[in-house]
C-alpha cells in the first residue's frame, strides 16, 4: 500500500462542535500542538442547530438564581442517576463560560438593563437559558469558530476518524480518511479528545443530522474506554410530525419557554392530568397559576407545559394513544392565541420560519402539531468530571458523546453550556496529560495498514448489501423496539435484529470510486451505528425499571435500588459486549442538603 | 405521489453530465429528500453535501433549474414536476463531485480577517453592558449560516474567477459590517476592506441579497455602509474619526 500521509500533535480533537472547538481553543493556548479534525465542513457542526439557549445561573432575570439552584435542577432533572461532581463543575462554571462567548464576540439577546437575557426552559426553576431569538447555537458555533480560526489551530475538515490507535495501554494516535478524495490520513497524538456529538441516526424520527452515527461512543469503545448510560435517550417532545417528510425535525422548548401550550383534540391542556408525584410540589395546579408563573416565577409554581422533556414526551404518547391526538398522530402547540404575531415572528424566527416553508403553517396564526423525536443520547464515554479523561489514558471526551453529565435525562439548555464547561476542561485535561507524556508514544504502521484494509474492504463487497437499506431497516427495528417505550421482549427482539444487521454491514458493499463517495462513508458509518445501538438495547435490557429517558411498560416504576447503580458497558476480550453494573458516586453532604432543604 | 424526472450532474473536475433519475415524490418532499431518493435507490455513491436538513446549517447550496438555493428549504410542490428538473452544483467554486463544490476560498478569506478586538469590560462586575437596539444591527448579519449562495451569484467572482485573489465576496463583507458595528469592537478595518477585501469590484447589484435565506440585507445594510465608512475615511477623517468613537454615523 502507498505511504499514508501522516500528521504529529500532542492533541488531536476529533468533532467541531461546541465541545470540540472549545477544547481545541484550550488546548492550543495552553501550548499543545493541536489539531480539529471533523466529518464535515467547519461551522456545519450540530451544534448549529441549537435553538433555545444556553443554562447558566447568571441571575439576570432572577437573582435568586445561583448555582446550588442550577445544580438542583439538573439532578432531578437527571432523575438523580447525573454524576455529582460534573453537575457541579457544570453549574458553577457555565456563567463564565457564557461570559466568555460575550468577550469573543456573541451578542446575546439583552435585558432592558443590558444584561444577557435570560428565557424559561422545561426544568429550570428560573429564566435560565442565555439566548439570540431561537438561533443560540449558530451564535455559539461561529463565535467558537471564529475565535479558532485565529488562535493557528489547523483544522481538517470533511476527514472522518475511523479508529483510534495505541502503543500498550495507551494512546498512540488516530487512522482516518478525506471525504472529498478517499485517502487515508494517520495522525500521531499523545492525546485525542472526542467531541462527536450523538447518536440519533439510529433511530426512523430524529432531530439529528447524517454526521450522528456514534463515532466518538465507537471510537472510545473499541479502544477499551467504558460507555455509561447507554440506555437513556432522550425523545424530545415536540418534533415536527407533518408533512412526513419533515417528521421530527425540532420544535424548540423555546415554543413553551415563550408562552406555548400543548393541547389536545378537545382543546384541553392536558399536561394538568399528568403531573408525577416527583415534580407536583414544584409544579403549578391550575391554568390561572401555570399563566401567572411566565410574569411572576417567584410566586408560582412552573406549568407543567415545561415539566422535563422525557415526562412531557410520555404524556403526549398517551394522548395519542387514548384518541385525543391531532390529526397526523401528534398534539397540537399553540402559540398563535398566546401572544401577537409580531412578538412570536421576533422571539422564535426560525420556528416560523420553518413551519411556514416547510409545512404551509403560520404559527402566529395557527397551533403546530407536534410529537415526539429522538433527540439526545444521555449515555456516553464514562469520563473522569474534573479533566474528560476515558478510562484509556490519553483518551479523553467531551460534550454529547460523554455520559454522565446529564443522568438520566438532560434538561433543555444544559447541553450547550456543557459543552464549553467540559469541552474546555477537557482541553486543559488532553494538552497537561501530552505535555506531561515526553516521547510521542509509537503509531505502528502494521497497526495503521490493518485499519485501512478493513476500511478498503468495502470496495471488495462491489454488488454487496445497500447500506442505506441497512441503516433504514435499524432506524425501524430502534423505533419500534428500543424507542420510548420499551418492554423485555422488545428488546430481545431487537438484539437479535441488531446482530444480523451487523453481518449484513459487513458485507455492505461501496459502490463507485473513492472520491466523496457516500455510499462508502454509510458503509463505515454503519460499524459504529451499530455498536451503540447494541450498546443501547443491552443497557435497555438490563436496566428492569422506568426512569428519564429509559421508560418500560414491564418495569413501570422508578426503583430506588437501580437509583444506586450506573450501567457500564465495555469490549470483553472475545469482542463481545460486557455489561457492568457500577455504583453512582455518592454525593457529598453539604449538597445532599440542598435536596433536603428543597420544598 | 407523483412521479418527477431529475436531471442531477454528475461528474467532477475533468468534466460530466446530467443524468435522468425518475423518482416519487412524497407530500411535503423537499428537494433533498428527492436527491436522497436517488442517492438510496438508484446512485449509491451521488455525491451531495447536508448536515441539518432545516436551513440552518447553509450545507445544501446547489442550482436547481437554475436558481441557486438550499435544497432542504425547497418544497417540490414550489417546482414543476410535470418538467423534468435540473440540479446542479454551485458554479462559482471548482467543482469536486456531483453537486459537491470546494468552498475553500470563503474559509480562506475569513482566516485573513482582522479578529474581533472587544474593549474592556464596561460593568463593575467584570462583565459587558449592551443595549437590544445595540445588539441589533450585528444580530442581523450574525444570522449568516454560511451557504456561500451570495458568493456564488456575485458576478464579480462567478464571471470573473482571475477576480478572486482580491475579492472577498458578500459573506465577508457582512461578516466585516459586523466586526465593525460590534458595540464592543475596537479594531479597524477600513484599510484592510478596501484593499484586500476589494470592496471598489462590487457595483451594488444586489444580486446576493436576492438569494440570502436568512434575508441578510447584504448590500443595503452591510456592504453600502462599509463603503460608506471608506469613503468617509479617506475624504472625511474627522467625520469617520467621530464615528469611530461614538458609534454614531
Ligand atoms: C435541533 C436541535 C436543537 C437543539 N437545541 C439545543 C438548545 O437550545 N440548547 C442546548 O443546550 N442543546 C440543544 N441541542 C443539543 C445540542 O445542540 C447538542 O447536544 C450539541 O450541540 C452537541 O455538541 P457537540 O459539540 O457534542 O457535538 P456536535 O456539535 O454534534 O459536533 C460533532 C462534531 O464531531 C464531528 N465528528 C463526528 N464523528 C466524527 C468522526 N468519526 N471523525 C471526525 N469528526 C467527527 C462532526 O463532524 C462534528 O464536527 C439541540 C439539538 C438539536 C438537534
Ligand atoms: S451587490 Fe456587490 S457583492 Fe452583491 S452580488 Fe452585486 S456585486 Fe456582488
Ligand atoms: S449572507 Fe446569506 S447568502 Fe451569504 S452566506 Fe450568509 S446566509 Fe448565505
Ligand atoms: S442541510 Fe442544513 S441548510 Fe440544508
Amino acid at each position: 500500500m502507498a505511504e499514508i500521509q501522516t500528521h504529529e500533535y500532542d492533541v488531536i480533537v476529533v468533532g467541531a462542535g461546541g465541545a470540540g472547538l472549545r477544547a481545541a481553543i484550550e488546548a492550543s493556548a495552553m501550548g499543545a500542538r493541536t489539531a480539529l479534525v471533523c466529518k464535515s465542513l467547519l461551522g456545519k457542526a450540530h451544534t448549529v442547530m441549537a435553538e433555545g439557549g444556553i443554562a447558566a445561573a447568571m441571575g439576570n432575570v432572577y437573582s435568586e438564581d445561583n448555582w446550588q439552584v442550577h445544580f438542583r435542577d439538573t439532578m432531578r432533572g437527571g432523575k438523580m442517576l447525573g454524576n455529582w461532581r460534573m453537575a457541579q463543575i457544570h453549574a458553577q462554571e457555565s456563567p463564565d463560560r457564557v461570559h466568555e462567548l460575550e468577550a469573543w464576540g456573541a451578542l446575546f439577546d439583552r435585558t432592558q438593563d443590558g444584561r444577557i437575557q435570560q428565557r424559561a426552559f422545561g426544568g429550570h426553576r428560573y429564566d435560565r437559558l442565555a439566548h439570540v431569538g431561537d438561533r443560540t447555537g449558530l451564535e455559539m458555533i461561529r463565535t467558537l469558530q471564529q475565535h479558532a480560526v485565529h488562535k493557528g489551530i489547523d483544522v481538517y475538515m470533511e476527514c472522518t476518524i475511523s479508529r483510534l490507535l495505541k502503543d500498550g495501554d495507551r494512546i498512540s494516535g488516530a487512522v482516518g480518511y478525506w471525504r472529498e478524495s478517499g485517502e487515508y490520513v494517520a495522525f500521531k497524538a499523545k492525546a485525542v479528545v472526542l467531541a462527536t456529538g450523538g447518536t440519533g441516526k439510529a433511530f426512523r424520527i430524529n432531530s439529528n443530522s447524517w454526521e450522528y452515527t456514534g463515532d466518538g461512543h465507537s471510537l472510545a469503545y473499541w479502544a477499551g474506554a467504558e460507555l455509561i448510560d447507554m440506555e437513556f435517550i432522550q425523545f424530545h417532545p415536540t418534533g415536527m410530525v407533518w408533512p412526513p417528510s419533515v417528521r421530527g425535525i425540532l420544535v424548540t422548548e423555546g415554543v413553551r419557554g415563550e408562552g406555548g401550550i400543548l393541547t389536545n383534540s378537545d382543546g384541553k391542556r392536558f399536561m394538568f392530568e399528568y403531573i408525577s408525584d416527583y415534580f407536583r410540589a414544584e409544579t403549578a395546579e391550575t391554568e390561572e397559576e401555570a399563566d401567572r408563573w411566565y410574569g411572576d416565577k417567584l410566586n408560582n409554581r412552573r406549568t407543567p407545559d415545561l415539566l422535563p422533556r422525557d415526562e412531557v414526551a410520555r404524556a403526549i404518547v398517551a394522548e395519542v394513544k387514548a384518541g385525543r391526538g391531532s390529526p397526523h398522530g401528534g398534539v397540537f402547540l399553540d402559540i398563535a392565541s398566546r401572544h401577537p404575531a409580531d412578538y412570536i415572528k421576533r422571539a422564535l424566527p426560525s420556528m416560523y420560519h420553518q413551519f411556514k416553508q416547510l409545512a404551509d403553517i403560520d404559527i402566529t396564526a395557527a397551533p403546530m402539531e407536534v410529537g415526539p423525536t429522538m433527540h439526545y443520547t444521555m449515555g456516553g464515554v464514562r469520563v473522569e468530571p474534573d479533566t474528560g479523561a476515558a478510562t484509556v489514558p490519553g483518551i479523553f471526551a467531551a460534550g454529547e458523546c460523554a455520559g454522565g453529565m446529564h443522568g438520566a435525562n438532560r434538561l433543555g439548555g444544559n447541553s450547550l453550556s456543557d459543552l464549553v464547561v467540559f469541552g474546555r476542561r477537557a482541553g486543559i485535561g488532553a494538552a497537561e496529560y501530552a505535555l506531561g507524556l515526553g516521547s510521542q508514544p509509537v503509531l505502528a504502521e502494521a497497526d495503521v495498514n490493518a485499519v485501512t484494509s478493513e476500511l478498503e474492504a468495502c470496495f471488495g463487497n462491489d454488488g454487496g448489501e445497500n447500506p442505506y437499506a441497512i441503516q433504514s431497516d435499524l432506524q425501524d427495528a430502534m423505533h419500534m423496539l428500543v424507542g420510548i417505550i420499551r418492554t423485555g421482549a422488545e428488546i430481545e427482539e431487537a438484539l437479535g435484529k441488531i446482530a444480523e444487521l451487523k453481518a449484513r454491514a459487513m458485507k455492505a458493499g461501496a459502490t463507485g470510486g473513492k472520491a466523496y463517495n457516500p455510499s462508502w462513508h454509510l458503509a463505515m458509518d454503519l460499524r459504529s451505528l451499530l455498536t451503540v445501538a447494541e450498546a443501547s438495547a443491552r443497557a435497555a435490557g438490563e436496566r428492569t425499571e422506568s426512569r428519564g429517558g429509559h421508560t418500560r411498560n414491564d418495569y413501570q416504576e422508578t426503583d430506588p435500588e437501580w437509583g444506586k447503580w450506573n450501567l457500564s458497558l465495555s469490549q470483553a476480550a472475545d469482542g463481545s459486549m460486557k455489561l457492568e453494573k457500577t455504583p453512582l458516586a455518592e454525593m457529598p453532604a453539604e449538597l445532599a442538603t440542598l435536596f433536603e432543604e428543597a420544598k | 405521489m407523483a412521479q418527477v424526472t431529475l436531471q442531477v450532474f454528475r461528474g467532477d473536475a475533468n468534466g460530466g453530465e446530467f443524468v435522468d433519475y425518475t423518482v416519487e415524490v412524497d407530500e411535503g418532499q423537499v428537494v433533498l429528500d428527492v436527491v436522497h431518493t436517488v442517492q438510496a435507490t438508484q446512485a449509491a455513491d451521488l455525491a451531495v453535501r447536508w448536515n441539518c436538513k432545516a436551513g440552518k446549517c447553509g450545507s445544501c447550496s446547489a442550482e436547481v433549474n437554475g436558481k441557486p438555493l438550499l435544497m432542504c428549504m425547497t418544497r417540490m410542490s414550489t417546482l414543476d414536476v410535470s418538467q423534468p428538473i435540473s440540479i446542479a452544483p454551485i458554479k462559482t467554486f471548482p467543482l469536486i463531485r456531483d453537486l459537491v463544490t470546494d468552498v475553500s476560498f470563503n474559509y480562506e478569506a475569513a482566516s485573513q480577517i482582522p479578529a474581533f478586538a472587544p474593549c474592556a469590560p464596561n460593568a463593575d462586575d467584570g462583565t459587558y453592558r449592551m443595549m437590544q437596539q445595540d445588539v441589533e444591527r450585528g444580530q442581523e448579519f450574525r444570522k449568516c449560516i454560511e451557504c456561500f449562495l451570495c458568493q456564488n451569484v456575485c458576478h464579480v467572482i462567478r464571471d470573473h474567477p482571475e477576480n478572486k485573489p482580491n475579492f472577498l465576496g458578500p459573506r465577508q463583507f457582512v461578516h466585516l459590517a459586523e466586526l465593525e458595528m460590534h458595540p464592543l469592537d475596537t479594531a479597524d478595518r477600513t484599510e484592510f476592506i478596501r484593499k484586500t477585501g476589494g470592496i471598489a469590484y462590487c457595483n451594488i447589484t444586489k444580486c446576493c441579497t436576492e438569494v440570502c435565506p436568512e434575508s441578510i440585507h447584504i448590500t443595503d445594510n452591510a456592504i453600502i455602509p462599509l463603503k460608506e465608512r471608506i469613503a468617509d475615511k479617506y475624504y472625511d477623517p474627522f467625520r469617520w474619526i467621530f464615528s469611530k468613537l461614538t458609534g454614531r454615523d
